[in-house]
């Protein structure tokens, strides 16, 4: 690296004085061109030249080479050496803009631990975290990275989880609590049990899928390097047909001039920038993303994002919490605090998720002996003596059995009537809740330009229309069983147009099939959840469905780059053969078309990069 | 079968992509993906002949980049 630099600069400073030497001395001048000519291309010479010997002619080194020594050869020295010179500042630039690329990757996914102190025999070991194995014992200290997946099984602390899932606030972890690998410990200190082997472990499995991402090729990426197959062979085919044809058909032509403009061809013919720019582009929007919390497994998800016309969202866990919570309680004849008191304590005994959001809603110690002959009625709910008094609590079925009469107004969620004594004394209604940002996410998503928002759900249709209202989404289908879901999906196939993508939201727990129809299954919720790491296109960290309208932001993002970088290079180019063809460009032209291209698509390419303020 | 390999050096993008069409070309290679950004290259092909499918793609290799350096990963 440091060789070539020099040979740039000795290599122009002979060149800058070959132009400014005294042109009297005949010889002067051109032995300085051809110095720094030697300096600054002869390693692009000798490589050619290696590479024909090896079988293979068409590659830059040669174009370079036949343009620069064709230069020389019809007497244009400061096109030939400047043309060389050039070129291999732009090889430098380029090498540079790919390295700082892949570095400043491998910084936004600084997860990969270096050590593990591992308690062995009461003393710490630093392991290289390959050599740990399930079971070990690790220490981590504050400050430290958290090297393998683990439990907890002495100390607490506070955990960052930045790294993994983009959220600044950190999580509390205190004994029997996971761990993942490439968190980072704040304060306390921690021992733990390690559960995964390294290469199992959250943050390998991370990296493994970031970097294996920008396999997946994109459209565009095909696209260009198609493209350049073609584009290189029918350049060199228009560079020689023009050094041949014009001089021997149009009358006074002169061979030096059309050989002058079929070297400049051969500058423009190199189709790195082209080729590059794309997959630099894809690189940096796939590892601004994975810094965000939102895992992309391929440049090809990445790319039909944009196109994305339907979001499908499956219910409960992605745009509600899946936990059920008192959303309501309506007293007739006593306090609110009362009836949840009565239906708390004669709901105490069972361990049914309705009971235990009971409890918690009531929020305080229940006092077991103030219940007795507590009994729960299958499919009904239960009854029991509180205080010496008759609770009865459960669905409408149990009040009709009881004859009692109740509230029977159409009310949505699981809804728990409750009397005592015979009397009727209210409801309370249990529902899952949405998420926090779930109705800002459909908005968004309207105004990212989405047509349609759809939710499937297997619960019942009432609570499925409320949820929907509530978030504001254009169509709900209700009561699917799993299996259903996929053929819902299938029909919902015909709404989009012909490029159009539709994309299925989920929590990856039970609805592989659906991520997997689906032109892009998205799964929320994957930090520390194997299940949906593995069967989504698309891995939300957290359980944000906010994400989904950054994820489609990056995407229309980078795609708007990576095409303006292939318009701005192809556009360049072939207005510059034009140009050269008819005699109005130079060859100094056709080294701005080659590494002038280069460069502004290199810096254009990392803005794909930035992705902090979408 | 899949072997993943470094390529140390790889510096030019339409070579790696000359890279993989020549190795997805060869006989026995189910799949071949040449990562110019990541350097890393990845064969998936029949068993019994990756030992000559790896000759055959680091001949390949050389032949348009000779500086690159084959690293198994």
């Amino acid at each position: 690296m440091k060789k070539r630099q020099w040979q740039i600069i000795i290599g122009a400073a002979l060149f800058t004085a070959a132009l400014i030497v005294n042109p009297n001395i005949a010889w002067l001048q051109p032995a300085l061109f051809a110095l720094s000519y030697i300096i600054v291309g002869g390693s692009v010479v000798w490589k050619a030249i290696k590479n024909i010997a090896g079988g293979s002619v068409f590659n830059e080194n040669f174009l370079m080479s036949i343009a620069t020594i064709g230069a020389f050869l019809i007497g244009e020295y400061p096109e030939g050496v400047a043309v060389m010179l050039f070129y291999q500042i732009g090889e430098l630039f380029q090498s540079y803009a790919v390295d700082q690329s892949r570095k400043s990757i491998a910084g936004l996914m600084d997860i990969r631990p270096d050590y593990a102190n591992v308690l062995k025999n009461g003393e710490l070991v630093r392991t290289d975290p390959n050599a740990v194995q399930i079971g070990d014992r690790i220490v981590i200290k504050a400050g430290e990275k958290i090297p393998l997946d683990g439990k907890v099984i002495d100390g607490s602390s506070m955990i960052d989880t930045s790294a993994l899932t983009g959220e600044s606030v950190p999580r509390e972890v205190e004994v029997g609590s996971d761990l993942l690998s490439g968190c980072i410990n704040i304060n306390g200190v921690i021992t733990a049990e390690v559960t995964k082997a390294f290469g199992e472990s959250t943050a390998s499995r991370i990296l493994d899928l970031v970097e294996n991402a920008s396999s997946k090729k994109s459209n565009s990426e095909q696209f260009i390097t198609k493209f350049a197959r073609y584009y290189t062979p029918v350049v060199v085919l228009l560079a020689v047909i023009l050094a041949i044809v014009p001089p021997l058909v149009i009358s006074g032509a002169s061979f030096d001039d059309w050989i002058y403009r079929a070297l400049s061809f051969l500058v423009v013919s190199c189709p790195c920038a082209l080729v590059l720019s794309i997959p630099l582009s894809f690189f940096g929007g796939i590892g601004g993303a994975s810094r965000r919390g939102i895992l992309i497994k391929g440049s090809n998800y990445l790319e039909a994002l944009a196109q994305t016309e339907i979001v499908v969202f499956d219910k409960t866990g992605t745009l509600t919490k899946g936990v059920f919570n008192v959303q309501e309680v309506h007293a007739e004849g006593i306090s609110k605090e009362a009836l949840l008191e009565y239906a708390a304590y004669a709901e105490s005994y069972s361990n049914h998720p309705i009971s235990l959001s009971l409890k918690r809603a009531y929020g305080k110690e229940i006092d077991s002996g103030r219940i007795s002959e507590a009994e729960e009625i299958s499919g009904h709910g239960v009854s029991a003596m509180v205080d010496g008094q008759k609770v009865l609590a459960g669905n409408s079925k149990l009040m009709e059995n009881m004859h009692i009469p109740y509230d029977q107004s159409t009310l949505i969620g699981t809804v728990v009537h409750t009397a005592v004594n015979g009397h009727y004394i209210g409801y309370i209604i249990i529902a899952d809740e949405v998420k926090a940002d779930a109705a800002q996410a459909i908005r968004e998503l309207k105004a990212a330009g989405i047509r349609q928002t759809i939710m499937l759900t297997g619960d019942n249709k009432n609570v499925g229309a409320k949820v929907a209202e509530e978030l504001g989404l254009d169509q709900v289908y209700a009561q699917l069983l799993p299996g259903d879901k996929v053929e819902k999906l299938e029909e919902l196939f015909f709404k989009k147009s012909a490029k159009g993508k539709l994309a299925f939201v989920g929590d990856g727990m039970n609805d592989a099939p659906v991520l997997a129809r689906a032109d892009i299954g998205i799964a929320m919720g994957g930090l520390g959840s194997d299940a949906a790491i593995e069967a989504a296109d698309i891995v939300i960290m957290t359980d944000e469905p906010s994400k989904i309208v950054t994820a489609i932001k990056i995407s229309k993002k980078t795609l708007k780059i990576a095409y303006q970088n292939s318009a701005f290079a192809i556009t360049v180019k072939v207005a510059v053969l034009i140009l050269v063809a008819v005699g109005i460009a130079s060859m100094w032209a056709a080294i701005f078309a080659d590494v002038g291209v280069t460069i502004i698509a290199v810096l254009n390419a990392f803005r794909a990069l930035n992705v902090k303020n979408l | 079968m899949k072997n993943t390999f470094r390529l140390e050096g790889l510096a030019c993008a339409n070579c790696a992509a000359k890279m993989e069409k020549a190795i997805n070309a060869l006989d026995g290679v189910s799949s071949a993906t040449v990562n110019f950004m990541t350097t890393k290259m990845v064969i998936e092909g029949e068993e019994e002949k990756m030992p000559a499918i790896i000759a055959s793609a680091e001949k390949i290799i050389m032949k348009i980049e000779q500086d690159v350096v084959l690293k198994k990963a």
